[in-house]
């Protein structure tokens, strides 16, 4: 007995000591001193206190991606409810991915897109690549303070880097309170700068895919391509509005604009260019146009019935490129004892496909300025079941881990399928299970 | 036709901005709304996470918060 109550202070200590020690830690990162450099307990935090938040995540697709991200934010208000909340994410890629081309009655080769070596379709199969590796480093840093009465400003900066992918971004957003707080008007601005450095070079448009070099000469493959790196930048501008309706009702609505500009093709993807039977004969690099106009509403309700809570939000988003979509979210907070709690998640999402989104493309037919087979540009259903289950630990911080299955149904946005394509399967659906465990402390 | 829709949309408009000031609370009825499972983003960490995997499986983005670039899995 008394072996089981020293073993629970020592746990007790031992998580008491990790939250001192990162306390500790990123204050020195920081340069500024914790509230009361000496060891100090974390249940006697005063109004300044640091908060940290974890998670790891597993998603993983039957037969395609696999990926796992874990995050660590941490969070640090001040006396004066100022804000710093520093946020760094790793994530790792592995898998294969649909290259875009359409499966055939027989086996197909394609050139990996470093051009170096080669990769067999089987027949009847949709082709996928399988070269898919990649690690991803993010870091955030976002402060939040007030500015004048009734107004909270915030600034923020972001960075990420792939092994072939850089991303720098800046935000920043204001907000005024009003009607007794029960209102708020918010404009936010962000701007992201990212440059893209895809192995192998960036394909030239509806250039043929060369078949792979093995040794020595890769003439074949430069000629395919028209540089090796080139750049994108997002520019979005968010309006919101929050009111709180009652006692148990608070809603929000958005409006955000958002501008691509740059580098917008997959450059690993391709298009078939089959015949009037629906056979292969080529395979051509996708070109997507240089610029995409995005605007989108959201509005979400949160409602507090006497124990649980429904959330549910609605985006209806709209672009250039003719993709609509529509998002349903929605989630149900139900407490059980002490402090423990299940939260069911449904989610719908439906997109109709880019003006520029064909499957294939057919020989003879003029070739259109812009074309991709990438699935994720064309109509498509999908939803999300979840269920995420919480509990309070015997010191106050929480653990919850949450089970999710999400499935993507691909359609057809009414192009035929000549010949042999009427006995493929053009539009295969995806299964994937989303698994994450997070810890607060 | 478009006049009757902008009609109705300047109406509607004017009816929430207006009626919005006889809505919310009191600072002392907060007692619901101050819980940390009411606020509109409940779960940041949740929400970052899933907005990564739906930037990179979907053509849709943003909305609730930006819907910017950040990584190169689009």
């Amino acid at each position: 007995m008394q072996l089981v109550v020293d073993e629970k202070i020592n746990r007790t200590a031992n998580k008491t000591n990790l939250k001192l020690a990162l306390t500790l830690a990123t204050s020195a990162l920081l340069g500024s001193t914790p509230a009361g450099a000496a060891p100090i307990p974390s249940d006697t935090s005063t109004e300044e206190s640091w908060s940290f938040d974890s998670a790891f995540l597993y998603y993983s697709e039957a037969d395609r991606v696999s990926a796992a991200e874990a995050i660590f934010n941490a969070k640090r208000t001040y006396s004066d409810d100022s804000i710093l909340n520093l946020k760094l994410t790793v994530d790792a890629l592995t898998g294969a991915s649909a290259n875009g081309a359409v499966a055939q009655p027989h086996v197909q080769t394609f050139t990996r897109p470093s051009g170096k070596g080669d990769y067999e379709i089987k027949a009847g199969n949709s082709p996928l690549d399988d070269t898919f590796h990649d690690t991803r480093v993010q870091v955030n840093a976002q402060w939040t303070q007030a500015i004048a009465i009734n107004y909270t400003g915030s600034f923020g900066a972001h960075i990420s880097k792939e092994y072939d992918y850089l991303s720098l971004g800046i935000n920043s957003n204001i907000a005024y309170d009003f009607n007794k707080k029960n209102s708020t008007i918010s404009f936010g601005l962000s701007h992201f700068q990212d440059t893209f450095t895809p192995e192998g070079g960036l394909p030239k448009p509806f250039t043929s895919m060369p078949l792979a070099y093995h040794d020595g000469d890769k003439s074949l493959h430069d000629a395919s391509r028209q540089g090796s790196d080139d750049d994108k930048t997002t520019t979005d501008f968010m309006v919101g509005f929050t009111q709180v309706i009652n006692r148990r009702m608070v809603t929000q609505f958005n409006y955000s604009y958002s501008n691509v500009d740059g580098y917008l093709t997959d450059p690993f993807k391709i298009l078939s260019l089959v015949n009037t039977n629906g056979i292969s004969q080529d395979y051509l690099y996708e070109s997507r146009p240089d610029k995409r106009t995005k605007q989108s509403v959201f509005a979400q309700t949160k409602y507090h019935f006497d124990e649980t809570i429904l959330d549910v939000s609605y985006r209806y988003m709209w672009d250039d490129w003719e993709i609509d979509s529509h998002t349903v979210d929605t989630r149900f907070y139900i407490p059980l004892e002490n402090g423990s709690y299940l939260e069911p998640h449904f989610r719908f999402y439906q997109q109709t496909a880019a003006e520029f989104y064909q499957p294939f493309l057919v020989q003879g037919e003029a070739l259109p300025e812009f074309a991709s087979a990438d699935y994720r540009i064309g109509e498509m259903t999908a939803y999300t079941l979840g269920l995420k289950y919480g509990m309070k630990l015997s010191d106050g911080n929480d653990l919850s881990f949450r089970l999710e299955y999400y499935r993507q149904d691909p359609e057809s946005a009414g192009h035929n399928a000549p010949g042999v394509l009427a006995d493929m399967e053009l539009y295969e659906s995806i299964d994937a299970i989303i698994a994450q465990v997070s810890y607060s402390f | 036709m478009n006049n009757k829709i902008k009609y109705s949309l300047v109406f509607v408009t004017i009816t929430l901005a207006s009626g919005c000031s006889n809505l919310g609370v009191e600072p002392w009825e907060r007692d619901l709304l101050a819980k940390e499972q009411m606020a509109l983003t409940s779960s940041p960490i949740d929400s970052a996470l899933d907005d990564h995997i739906y930037f990179s499986k979907e053509a849709s983005s943003g909305g609730k918060s930006f819907g910017g670039g950040g990584c190169g899995c689009n």
